[in-house]
């Protein structure tokens, strides 16, 4: 049964050879571009859904940060987009691969804080020590802020994989539960279902607001450095 | 039986079954070609449930369900085991 647990997490193989890069390529198939002033309702959906969110995010941004809108939007449509079609059965979620994910979060956050460190030298060494410390604590508090620092896109390549992927495995343990006990007692079956639906809403709602919280903290990281 | 019209020109639904396998070997198989048949492939389902003035979901459910089918049956191996049969 170990074995059989974490076998969604395996990258799939067709033939021989690993489909990952197309299983990565299909959300971005579900979302065609819009070709005219108005445009079919699919396009139109998802152009209403695109300004609500990016006037959401890029709000409390400078224009120099409001620049970095196309990346921090498109990166919120990958994340929502790919961990919704993992609740499918059956598929592969590429967000689950911690791979993917730190390939996604170190680039970004290197990105925001080059951006600092060349643009606003003084004003990104500065963030790293907090207002109103006293004067001894100086040194212990920058070695702190810097630890703090480096640890951003390890903290938001694992936060968005352990979300991801311990939603899946309690899903799967759930539904096997509910399976071996509808053989014993109907009614703690009929009770573990329940408990599966509501971890399936969660699950829904897990997958949107990863990606909302991953775009978020990247958006954070540069409205502190321009 | 021959056939008077040339092989190459028929559509699937013309070809006779005893020239199947030929008419499967002409069309050769390159790269720009096979991905001219997906972008023709795609733009075809595009327009026909996506592109017009009402479409409803099922254009894109039947997207959904089919990527469901294609990773039921890439990991039809592992789910084998677990299914409730005498003999595995």
């Amino acid at each position: 049964m170990n074995e059989n647990l974490f076998a969604p997490f395996m990258i799939p193989v067709m033939l021989g050879i690993p489909i990952t890069t197309l299983i990565i390529i299909l959300p971005s198939m579900l979302f065609p571009a819009p070709n005219r002033l108005i445009n079919n309702r699919t396009i139109a959906i998802q152009q209403w859904l695109t300004k609500l969110t990016s006037k959401q995010l890029m709000n409390v941004h400078s224009p120099k940060g409001q620049t970095w809108s196309l990346m921090l939007i498109s990166l919120f449509l990958f994340i929502a987009s790919t961990n919704l079609l993992g609740m499918l059965p059956h598929s592969f979620t590429p967000t689950t691969q911690l791979s993917m994910n730190v390939g996604m979060a170190i680039p970004l956050w290197a990105g925001t804080v080059t951006t600092g460190f060349r643009n606003k030298t003084k004003m990104s060494l500065a963030h790293l020590l907090p207002q109103g410390t006293p004067t001894f604590l100086i040194p212990m508090l920058v070695i702190i802020e810097t630890i703090s620092l480096f640890i951003q896109p390890v903290a938001l390549a694992v936060r968005l994989t352990a979300n991801i992927t311990a939603g899946h495995l309690l899903m799967h343990l759930i539904g096997e539960t509910t399976l071996a006990l509808m053989n014993i007692n109907l009614f703690s079956a009929f009770i573990t279902f329940t408990i599966l639906a509501l971890l399936t809403i969660l699950e829904f709602a897990v997958a949107l607001i990863q990606a909302y919280v991953f775009t978020l903290l990247v958006s954070l990281y540069l409205h502190d450095n321009t | 039986m021959t056939s008077v019209v040339p092989l190459k020109e028929k559509k699937l639904l013309d070809v006779k079954l005893k020239e199947l396998p030929s008419w499967i070997i002409m069309w050769g198989f390159i790269p720009k070609g096979i991905a001219g048949t997906f972008q023709r492939g795609y733009y075809w389902y595009y327009n026909k449930y996506f592109n017009v003035k009402k479409g409803s979901i099922a254009g894109l459910s039947m997207v959904l369900a089919a990527y469901v089918i294609f990773n039921y049956c890439c990991s039809y191996k592992e789910l084998e085991h677990e299914q409730p049969r005498e003999y595995h």
